[in-house]
């Protein structure tokens, strides 16, 4: 099992970049007044149909070549539905897939959100040629992140350089500590 | 308690992309050594996003360039999880599994940095 969200997003993400995705937008929001934590992620991925839509959220189905795979977005639903929120998907052939999911804040077995500036830094940093744009709208405060900005910023100098992977680190890590509360 | 970030704004890149450029010129761009970690569900279950992690980390610190970090799905090799793939420019392959955080700081410190297989963690994929 995955004891943090930040791992839930992890798998996430790593379904779009699978499905051939070139730009994906992550939505986190923490809401007090509404006991609320919506995680959202949409892509432009090649999509789904309603019967594949049907079989990526059901733990019984998995093909031989989905196997370690098949589990991944079952185990997110369930999470969420078990903490009193909602999970949903929409998906189409060729339009990309969007997933939201969403849990009460306050629920005693909600994991927490966890290392989330590792999922980010690991996504940016080893999949330069995909747009990443995430949003997280925390309690303190919001922080955006728009890879696309990094990638023009630095031009021909990669994404995975010693120098930019510890300027990323300590930028992602200091802003999202910064807006985050206690999820 | 929110503690304040060193490095707020992305202006500063503009600096870093000029030092990082001197170090490019010198090697004509090209890379040495693609790191390919295995990402998929079960990958991250058994602790992929550390590894990932770990080897951003330690090119960081030793300031190299020249090492390209890609991840890819699940590779077939569930039981050995987390999985690695290093390749030199020649093409060269090897597979290291049941990796660590530790183990990858060490992989880069030995293979990437000294060209060394590093054998104790060297795994062949198993047939499924």
């Amino acid at each position: 099992m995955m004891e943090e969200l930040a791992l839930h997003i992890m798998d996430v993400l790593q379904n779009s970049l699978a499905a051939g995705a070139r730009n994906v937008e992550l939505d986190i929001e923490e809401n007090s007044d509404e006991d609320l934590l919506t995680i959202r992620v949409r892509d432009d991925g090649k999509g789904m149909t309603k019967e594949e839509l049907e079989k990526v959220q059901d733990p019984f189905y998995t093909t031989k070549r989905d196997m370690g795979v098949g589990l991944g977005i079952p185990m997110f639903k369930w999470v969420a539905e078990h903490c009193d929120g909602h999970f949903s998907m929409e998906s189409s052939p060729g339009r990309g897939t969007t997933l939201e999911a969403t849990f009460r804040l306050s629920h005693i077995d909600r994991p927490p959100i966890g290392d989330l500036a590792s999922t980010i830094f690991g996504l940016v940093a080893s999949c330069p040629d995909v747009r990443l744009l995430i949003r997280y709208k925390g309690i303190d405060g919001e922080f955006v992140f728009d890879s696309k900005e990094v990638k023009d910023m630095l031009g021909e100098v990669p994404i995975s350089d010693a120098h930019v992977l510890r300027f990323l680190k300590e930028y992602i890590g200091g802003n999202l500590r910064d807006v985050m509360g206690t999820a | 308690m929110a503690e304040k970030g060193k490095i707020k704004t992305l202006d500063q890149l503009r600096k870093i992309r000029e030092e990082a450029k001197k170090a490019m010129d010198i090697r004509e761009g090209k890379y040495e050594y693609k790191i390919v970690v295995s990402m998929g569900t079960s990958g991250i279950v058994a602790g992929a996003r550390e590894v990932l992690r770990a080897f951003l980390d330690a090119i960081a610190e030793n300031g190299l360039s020249g090492v390209m970090v890609t991840q890819t799905g699940f590779m077939g090799s569930k039981t050995i999880e987390p999985v690695v793939i290093v390749e030199d420019k020649a093409g060269n392959q090897v597979m290291y599994g049941n990796l660590t955080p530790e183990k990858a700081k060490e992989i880069v410190e030995r293979h990437i940095m000294k060209g060394e297989t590093v054998k104790e963690y060297a795994v062949r994929a198993p047939v499924e």
